[in-house]
């Protein structure tokens, strides 16, 4: 028997993310420098204590199937528990896929059932933050709660951008209002519940019978609770947190690593977050280059200028090039004297001698790859 | 198909690293920003197709154990063959053997448990990327007994006086092995020979008391075995001293001697570590180094070498020097020269200078 188990949800599809997502799962989207997103629940997860952790994945998942592997890098190659990665499947009675996130797990009940967990963690795969979530279990336990929902405070002005808890002065939830108009509270689901499991599965079981429900933990089983009356509280979290859903705050997230005040540090001992580690050669750093408010990464070649940015690895910035603000993935290749200003580039990308790409300071990054390379050089060749 | 099998034998290498050897056998000298020593002979050995490498280890190594592990790092953590990490045994009273003999004798299951027919057998201080395939289809095609592999250098270097010199005639048939110090033809300590003739030699080298197995088993022998000799050629260098150590370090900084380690053969393979990207702060002023990740860099690092998890404060300099893993060089530090160990700490202030000729070295664990 295991006391808590986690449940990461992974399937998403990440559409606000646009050619980023176009061939791979949210979570896998490369982020940092070196990690991808799902690196961060999962190193929590491991932090945390919590080494028996469900993934569930549905759209595009060669690429995070291939990252978790056996979990390892995040000490979850275990006899016991475990990482298990958990796709739609057929059975006697045919299959589905995953409706919905309450749909994911009501499909996952005999897996964790296994396990006869007291409480289960039910988190997503695409937020950035570092979190230690027996914090989160332990005042679950003391209220003697049937929920607990992990809240951060957001500023007024926007949080009706975000799911709104409302509570009472001891945080026990009275309303959860879904991107409200005017909101009550400034207190913002982060999609993090901890359940108690006899509860949660007695209401995923009920859910799955509504032919009416979309089968989603924030539109569907919370409220349904909440009308029961069930002991819902929220779990007050201070420090950074992301959801990494668009172009511009995905962009952002990897700018805030490079401020010194940012609350996230990669560098932080106590709380690491592991990932694939490759094993190329250390950076080589040229005479006439210049770096500075960056993270570089092992096997890039620098000879040029690199400002406010994040280089993957084996990245080549050729002489007089100006890289800045810009996110610059694995494998790329960039000539000389090109100019990049708050571009994403994607994995194997190679930019020839000259290319000038920029973006105004209030303009949304772009993001570029080979093919969107080529096809610009056709449209700027038909032109001349 | 024919196979091989490795051997690190660290019994007979050089030991004049000084403070880096105080605490560590000199197969796990840091080396490059995130590699040791060991990485090059067993990446190559990985690379040429081996899966069964044996390890010699007679002291110092904990931290060789700690860094090779169960071998996954170099794909060695296998059910079948693998790494075996073979220190001697101590608890023998009726064993009179003596050297790396010792290893032999006492691990000969090790070589008759492994699949392959021959043994290729290499030092830790003859530093290249490369494989061996060809060395040993060179093996089989001559039918050789042994095969040297050598190189031909085109300047003696003071860390060449300690290696053997090979005399050969036109068709590679090694006709003397001798210390002559002006001959450019250097034997690499990394040689092939079949496991049977490997076993026959051990145990005459033992009947008679000996010590040395290439010195006693093989140059003792040159008149009646058929030695062949096997030329290397590409980029290398022989890591012996505290001297070649620094300038064989510094010479990576030239991008092109760099990427001819690292990037032109295979991938040497090394421990990986957790450490996040490296940073770059707001007056960090890098040129001409090599760095590795989590660094954090806040000063003025030039001509150096950065290990993993090195941090340079602000207002410090860095120059010509190598900085080992996880160390500090604090605010408005002066480094030149220098070769600090890891974990060392240097206070605010402090200026160490050395000389190219004599590097200053601060051993492990060092507040300065």
């Amino acid at each position: 028997m295991k006391e808590c188990i986690g449940m990461l949800l992974a399937g998403g599809e990440g559409k606000r993310l646009g050619l980023l997502t176009a061939q791979l799962a949210k979570p896998a989207v490369p982020f940092g420098g070196k990690y991808r997103i799902i690196d961060f629940t999962l190193s929590n997860c491991s932090n945390s204590n919590i080494h028996t952790v469900g993934v569930l994945t549905q759209y595009a998942p060669y690429d995070l199937h291939k990252h978790i592997s056996n979990g390892k890098p995040w000490d979850m190659d275990r006899k016991d528990g475990g990482v298990s990665v958990l796709s739609p499947y057929t059975g006697k009675t045919g299959g589905d896929w995953y409706s919905g996130t309450a749909d994911a797990i009501y499909q996952n009940i005999p897996f964790i059932n296994q396990y006869n967990p007291k409480y289960v963690l039910v988190i997503s795969g695409d937020h950035i933050y570092q979190m230690n979530y027996q914090k989160l279990l332990d005042q679950h336990k003391a209220t003697m709660a049937d929920v607990t929902i992990s809240v951060i405070e957001v500023p007024w002005k926007e949080a009706s951008r975000f799911g709104i808890l409302n509570t009472d002065e001891d945080l026990k939830i009275y309303e959860f209002e879904e991107k409200p108009e005017h909101p009550k509270s400034n207190l913002a689901s982060m999609g993090i519940y901890l359940f108690t499991w006899d509860v949660l599965k007695h209401y995923l079981i009920k859910d799955a019978t509504q032919k009416q429900s979309s089968h989603d933990f924030g539109k569907d089983i919370i409220p349904l609770m909440l009308r029961d009356q069930l002991k819902l509280y929220a779990f007050r979290f201070n420090g950074y947190w992301k959801d990494v859903g668009t172009l511009q705050s995905y962009w952002e997230a990897n700018m805030d690593l490079l401020k010194d005040d940012c609350e996230l540090k990669l560098n932080n001992k106590q709380w690491r977050i592991y990932t694939n580690n490759s094993n190329f050669p250390p950076q080589f750093i040229s005479e006439g280059a210049t770096v500075i408010t960056s993270l570089i990464n092992d096997g890039c070649f620098i000879r040029g200028r690199v400002i406010e940015s994040v280089l993957f690895r084996n990245v080549d910035v050729g002489e007089g090039s100006i890289i800045e603000q810009s996110i610059i993935h694995s494998g790329v290749k960039i000539g000389e004297n090109c100019v990049l200003k708050k571009v994403i580039v994607m994995e194997n990308t190679t930019i020839k001698d000259g290319t000038v790409i920029q973006v105004n300071d209030d303009g949304e990054p772009v993001v570029i790859n080979q093919e969107v390379l080529e096809q610009k050089a056709l449209v700027m060749g038909g032109e001349s | 198909m024919e196979r091989m099998m490795g051997l690190i034998n660290l019994e007979h290498e050089h030991h004049s690293f000084q403070e880096l050897s105080y605490y560590r056998n000199s197969a796990s000298i840091p080396i490059a920003g995130r590699y040791r020593l060991i990485d090059f002979p067993l990446s190559n050995m990985v690379n040429s197709g081996i899966d069964e490498i044996a390890v010699f280890v007679r002291s110092k190594y904990r931290s060789l154990l700690d860094h090779l592990g169960t071998g996954e790092y170099w794909d060695l953590d296998r059910r079948n063959g693998g790494l075996f990490i073979l220190p001697p045994d101590w608890h023998d009273p009726t064993d009179m053997t003596k050297g790396d003999l010792q290893f032999f004798h006492h691990h000969r299951d090790c070589f008759l448990r492994c699949h392959s027919d021959y043994v290729l057998i290499s030092g830790c201080q003859f530093i290249t990327n490369t494989d061996y395939y060809e060395a040993f289809a060179y093996h089989l095609d001559r039918n050789a007994d042994v095969t040297l592999i050598s190189t031909h250098e085109e300047e003696i270097l003071p860390e060449h006086d300690l290696y053997f010199r090979i005399e050969a005639d036109d068709l590679g048939w090694v006709k003397n092995i001798t210390n002559e110090k002006r001959n450019p033809h250097i034997f690499t300590g990394t040689y092939i020979i079949s496991k049977k003739l490997l076993l026959e030699l051990v145990d005459e080298c033992i009947a008679y008391h000996k010590y040395h197995f290439f010195h006693h088993g093989i140059v003792n022998h040159l008149g009646s075995l058929k030695v062949q000799t096997f030329r290397h050629r590409g980029f290398h260098a022989f890591i012996n001293s505290i001297t070649s150590y620094y300038r064989h370090n510094l010479n990576l900084l030239n991008e092109e001697t760099y990427r001819k380690l690292f990037f032109e053969k295979h991938f040497i393979k090394t421990k990986t570590s957790n450490q996040p990207p490296a940073q770059y702060k707001g007056l960090a002023e890098v040129k001409n180094s090599i760095l590795s990740n989590g660094c954090v860099v806040d000063g003025k690092v030039e001509n150096s070498i950065l290990f993993r998890g090195v941090e340079v404060k602000k207002g410090a300099t860095v120059k010509n020097s190598i900085i080992m893993q996880r160390s500090t060089i604090a605010e408005d530090v002066y480094l030149e020269n220098v070769i600090i160990d890891k974990d060392v700490f240097i206070t605010k202030g402090q200026k160490l200078i050395g000389s190219i000729e004599k590097p200053y070295v601060v051993p492990k664990w060092q507040t300065v």
